[in-house]
């Protein structure tokens, strides 16, 4: 165990707010997590007993009959925003004073840095670069991600959960944006920032960066685990587009199945540009699990090898 | 012999007569005194704070609803723009000098360094309260209607947020940023179409010196037009952008009832039978 490899990376000053993310991101996934199921508690109780929901002021925080249901922004809300930007600027002083913003050598177009990493926030974008060829994972799938994100209020019919914290209500959406934020986007940043060394190689933590270390690269086309061979062209395309034409079939029918069973309500009240939209969406996200796992696990290169790109 | 009348010494005013003045009556157009009026007054007749209305839900102003985020991203914004233009007196966007500045910045300038620290630290808490934010946003469902659109424009702060960190790490023009923006970079050379080396580029005619690489760096490479068009998209630009969108996102907060209050909870009685009497 070399702590002094793991400290290098956990205290470069650039890692820091990595590094509070990983407190701060479980921390407020409690918190608002907690504050769902009191609500979940509440809204049974509410419908177990229809004549308290009507006259209950239907919140977990506290209410007294006659208290008015608005404050004065001044003083009320004002205080808070001053109190909260101190606190925060107190932060930043304290943190400016402590440690010093990182300065390199002079760019030398002449002298790569290995490891050559993006700021953080990007790093799952560039480790997603060891999956998928740069026009996936730099640009098409960034595209999907940002496209994904704007169609989420369009396609989320639930009228359920508007302005409230709830888990029971919208269990769906709340587990795709889980998958797709804490599970895929974090985790793929903290192994760009924690895993990934010298040669963007695999080194756990605690592992020596050996920046000598040779893998002999293994991975392999898929069409050759089938006996294509990477000369037979379109034989080779061919057969990649079928497995990708594959893999969104079956899986637009697994969703379509699994949608049915477990969010029947969704299924019914979306129409078909949404509907076809919330599949495109799930099969496109869990295909980056899904090649990470051929490509870590099967040593698979690409799915889909053609001339002009590949997948 | 008649006395001439003496004037009357000058007498310094009180606080209070002052508050009678012309000068105060003209800048501050409502008593102080902790009326229901005044305080309303006290936002309503302030540019700056009548960004809120007067009065908002009681349950909003505690911290567990909304944690704050959208407001210290604004605030880390402000902190940003601020600490940015105090750097921008001491740095020239020009191949060479950038290094020589941010030297002369951490060693030479009064507070540079503590300047310079604080735009780096701000920038990266801009990013991470963005993401709580809309972590927020989300598990309180609060981009459902009528709010899908101010979630898009979210989403586009969100990208904007963090093109200015982008744009702005190749500016000290060190080991870090220039690889950091040449990994960025080469991403865009794949870009399908209009990038270079992206699928069907080549066949389309684009080539290294007119695809959208070439278009981000100013040339084939990243040299000092790649750090003059990175300094004028990071102190220029993408801020008269992202202060658009800020815009356009305050005023579709303000106009569905100011920063989100918790809202009363519905349930499957709401959604069949006639909506319950809220409270």
């Amino acid at each position: 165990m070399d702590w002094h490899q793991l400290m290098i990376i956990t205290t470069a000053p650039d890692n820091v707010p990595i590094v509070i993310m990983l407190f701060l991101m479980p921390f407020y996934t409690w918190y608002g997590l907690k504050q769902s199921f009191a609500n979940d508690r509440l809204i049974e109780k509410l419908e177990a007993d229809p004549e308290l929901a009507k006259t209950h002021h239907r919140k977990t925080q506290p209410w007294v009959k006659g208290w008015d249901s608005t404050v004065h922004v001044w003083p009320y809300l004002l205080k808070i925003e001053f109190l909260a930007a101190i606190i925060v600027t107190l932060i930043l002083v304290v943190w400016s004073i402590f440690l010093d913003a990182p300065l390199e050598e002079p760019a030398n177009p002449n002298l790569t840095m290995n490891p050559s990493k993006a700021p953080w926030y990007f790093l799952g974008l560039q480790e997603m670069l060891v999956y998928f060829d740069p026009w996936i994972a730099g640009v098409v799938l960034p595209g999907i991600i940002l496209g994904g994100l704007m169609a989420i209020p369009y396609i989320d019919v639930n009228p359920r959960g508007n302005g409230y914290y709830t888990y029971k209500q919208r269990k769906f959406s709340i587990w795709m944006f889980f998958i797709g934020f804490l599970v895929l986007w974090l985790v793929l940043i903290v192994v760009g920032t924690f895993i990934r060394g010298p040669g963007w190689m695999w080194f756990w933590p605690g592992e020596t960066w050996d920046h000598h270390r040779i893998v002999h690269e293994l991975n392999r086309n898929l069409h050759e685990f089938f006996g294509i061979k990477d000369s037979e062209v379109l034989k080779a395309a061919g057969f990649g587009a079928t497995v990708v034409g594959a893999y969104f079939a079956v899986g637009g029918f697994a969703c379509d199945r699994l949608f049915r069973k477990f969010a029947p309500e969704m299924v019914k009240k979306q129409n078909v540009a949404q509907y076809a939209t919330t599949i495109a969406l799930t099969v496109m996200m869990f295909g980056l699990p899904i090649k990470m796992l051929l490509r870590l696990g099967f040593t698979v290169k690409y799915v889909m090898v053609t001339p002009w790109f590949n997948i | 012999m008649a006395e001439t009348p003496t004037k009357p010494k000058f007498k310094l005013p009180s606080v209070a007569e002052l508050k009678e003045g012309q000068i105060w009556k003209s800048i501050f157009r409502h008593k102080l005194d902790e009326t229901p009026r005044n305080r309303s007054l006290a936002v309503l007749s302030n540019v700056f704070l009548h960004l809120h209305p007067a009065k908002i839900n009681r349950d909003a102003v505690r911290y567990n609803y909304t944690w704050g985020m959208g407001g210290i991203t604004f605030y880390l914004f402000l902190v940003l723009t601020i600490t940015g233009v105090l750097l921008m007196f001491y740095y020239h966007p020009s191949k060479g000098q950038a290094y020589r500045d941010i030297m002369y910045i951490m060693h030479d300038v009064p507070f540079g360094n503590f300047t310079r620290n604080m735009h780096r630290w701000a920038a990266h808490s801009m990013i991470i309260t963005t993401w709580l934010h809309m972590f927020r946003v989300f598990l309180t469902g609060s981009y459902k209607p009528p709010r899908e659109f101010n979630w898009n424009i979210g989403v586009l702060l969100l990208l904007f947020t963090m093109l200015l960190s982008f744009t702005g790490y190749l500016l000290p023009d060190d080991q870090l940023g220039f690889w950091a923006v040449t990994v960025g970079t080469n991403m865009a050379r794949a870009t399908p179409v209009l990038g270079s080396e992206g699928p069907f580029g080549p066949q389309m005619g684009i080539t290294a010196f007119n695809d959208v690489r070439f278009a981000l760096l100013g040339g084939s490479i990243v040299d000092a037009n790649a750090l003059l068009r990175a300094y004028i998209w990071h102190c220029v630009a993408i801020p008269i952008i992202a202060s658009v969108l800020m815009i356009v996102h305050f005023w579709r907060i303000r106009k569905d009832g100011a920063i989100s209050g918790p809202a009363p909870v519905m349930i499957e009685q709401d959604l069949s039978g006639p909506v319950a009497k809220k409270a």
